[in-house]
């Protein structure tokens, strides 16, 4: 059988350094930056959209696939620094092969 | 209420295992005084989760000890309301409006006018500061002699990072941290001043801040707190008490919580001196160290909310109008969570995973102020000092909500 090619995801550092890493189908934005320690993307709640410390700028080319925010993710990101149209918590963005692409930067610090 | 308070606390130790579940109550203050709270807690996260207690000191109310329900509990802000009091007991008496303490939509309103003081931005404008601050201090330390940590070091440098969020005259800075402590000493939290006593002392805060107000709105805009609430329009026109109520909540807020963690931090590198050693080793770990403080000193133990409506969580059902206590320092205990959740490792993984600053709407504003707060003290620490040396137990604050320390005697030892 032919093997899948995993979704690729581009996480841009405040800086510039890019990063381009595979991250598995179902796996979070956020998890994709922890689990292949990329800095600037801290993740404190392991998840559940409850601290607003994985808050990424998503390109603008990405915006009408990587869906709407919630409520309660648009409350958490209310209280972040330098919030943009474009801007979503990494958590609240499952990857997909629809996705697959994606590209992401990081504030200049989290919340 | 009419049970008296002397019913409840006990001076004398007592087996948890000895009590029937139904009537094992955790709000006891005594209890986190003389540190006896960790084997109640972990049997309530075994055996009864989610516990409800019908008499107590503080009322009837629930327990919510492991730290997945803590979270589910703290980020469903429209099913567990915070209003109109965020501690365990409450005062009919003198509860003054602050927005810790108020739900959705005047909360958002409220916090995100004072968050400018903490932002990143603002952070790294104050970091060169504070580092001049905390070098001055460690340098004028005595030496070979002990002396009392809490007082000379975590209670001097919060004071002063609080007189520079407020821009408050320097002089005068310990009248904040009297103020403070006036605050979190009421009897809704196991302390030992009534309503009456705390609203005539902080009467003298309301009216050294309205003149503070009075200037900074005759002032252009600036970035410390109270300018920032008098130049907000959704702010300007709050009544005293609830003017009040903000300011303790910014000053308990920016004071008792990173006071304690920095004096956990110098009992917990003495207690683990093999964590000590590994930082001493590597001073990279300091900040993962600070985090790894925060959950292990977890400076507020608890946090209450009020159910709106009937919610089911473990298997209870919590009824409408119950009150309900997530006690954060027992979540940062769960071990279905946190890896041997019992040690203080430097350089555990993951360790910003914690409960202490809460999580949702409510979260701690200043968590990173925080943090930067206790980086910059650990590494100019590390620069001068060998060794801070515990030379004797701390004496704690009488207290279920601050998880704080009055007492901890120290030697320095220079490299």
């Amino acid at each position: 059988m032919r093997r899948h090619a995993l979704p690729k995801v581009t996480y841009i550092e405040h800086n510039g350094t890019v990063h381009e890493v595979e991250v598995a189908d179902g796996y979070s934005v956020m998890e994709g930056a922890i689990n292949n320690a990329i800095p600037g993307i801290d993740g404190d709640c392991g998840g559940s959209c409850a601290c607003a410390t994985c808050h990424v700028y998503v390109d603008p080319a990405w915006l009408a696939k990587t869906g709407e925010r919630s409520e309660m993710e648009e409350s958490m990101l209310d209280f972040a620094a330098e919030v943009e149209e474009n801007s979503r918590l990494g958590c609240q963005i499952k990857m997909s092969a629809e996705l697959d692409g994606l590209i992401v930067r990081m504030p200049e610090a989290q919340h | 209420m009419s049970v008296a308070a002397s019913d409840f606390p006990q001076d004398h130790s007592v087996d948890p295992y000895s009590i029937p579940i139904e009537k094992l109550d955790v709000s006891d203050a005594g209890l986190f005084e003389r540190q006896e709270h960790w084997a109640y807690f972990e049997r309530l996260r075994k055996e009864d989760p989610v516990h409800f207690i019908e008499d107590s000191e503080f009322g009837p109310y629930w327990s919510i000890t492991k730290f997945n329900d803590i979270v589910f509990v703290d980020t469903h802000h429209k099913e567990f309301s915070s209003e109109p009091t965020i501690v365990i007991g409450d005062s009919e008496e003198f509860q003054p409006p602050m927005f810790i303490a108020m739900d959705q939509p005047k909360h958002d309103v409220q916090r995100k006018a004072v968050t400018p003081a903490v932002s990143p931005m603002q952070l790294q404008e104050v970091e060169p500061l504070i580092r001049q601050r905390v070098g001055n201090l460690l340098d004028s330390l005595p030496e070979g002699e002990s002396f009392n940590w809490v007082d000379k070091v975590s209670i001097e440098l919060t004071t002063q990072m609080l007189a520079t969020l407020f821009d408050f005259p320097f002089e005068d800075r310990r009248l904040l941290t009297y103020w403070s402590d006036v605050s979190t000493n009421g009897d809704t939290v196991g302390g030992e001043l009534s309503a009456e006593e705390r609203q005539k002392e902080l009467q003298h805060c309301l009216e050294y801040f309205g003149r503070l107000w009075q200037e900074r709105a005759n002032q252009e805009p600036k970035n410390d707190l109270i300018s920032l609430m008098a130049h907000h329009p959704a702010m300007q026109k709050m009544e005293p008490m609830e003017f009040l109520g903000n300011l303790i909540l910014l000053i308990v807020g920016g004071n008792d919580t990173t006071r304690n963690s920095m004096s956990g931090s110098v009992y917990a590198l003495n207690k683990y001196p093999e964590q000590y050693d590994k930082l001493r080793a590597d001073p990279s770990l300091i900040p993962n160290m600070v985090s790894e403080t925060i959950r292990w000193q977890t400076p507020l133990a608890h946090m209450r909310r009020n159910a709106l409506e009937d919610v089911e969580l473990g298997g209870k059902t919590i009824k409408k109008g119950d009150k309900v206590v997530m006690w954060y320092i027992s979540g940062n205990r769960d071990d279905e969570v946190i890896e041997r959740p019992n040690e203080y490792l430097v350089d555990r993984a993951n360790a910003r995973h914690h409960v202490s600053f809460g999580f949702g709407i409510h979260r701690c504003m200043g968590n990173r102020l925080g943090e930067m707060q206790l980086k910059i003290l650990w590494e100019e620490i590390m620069k001068r000092f060998k060794q801070v040396e515990v030379v004797g137990e701390p004496t704690r604050v009488r207290s279920n909500f601050v998880m704080g320390y009055s007492d901890l005697p120290v030697v320095l030892h220079r490299h």
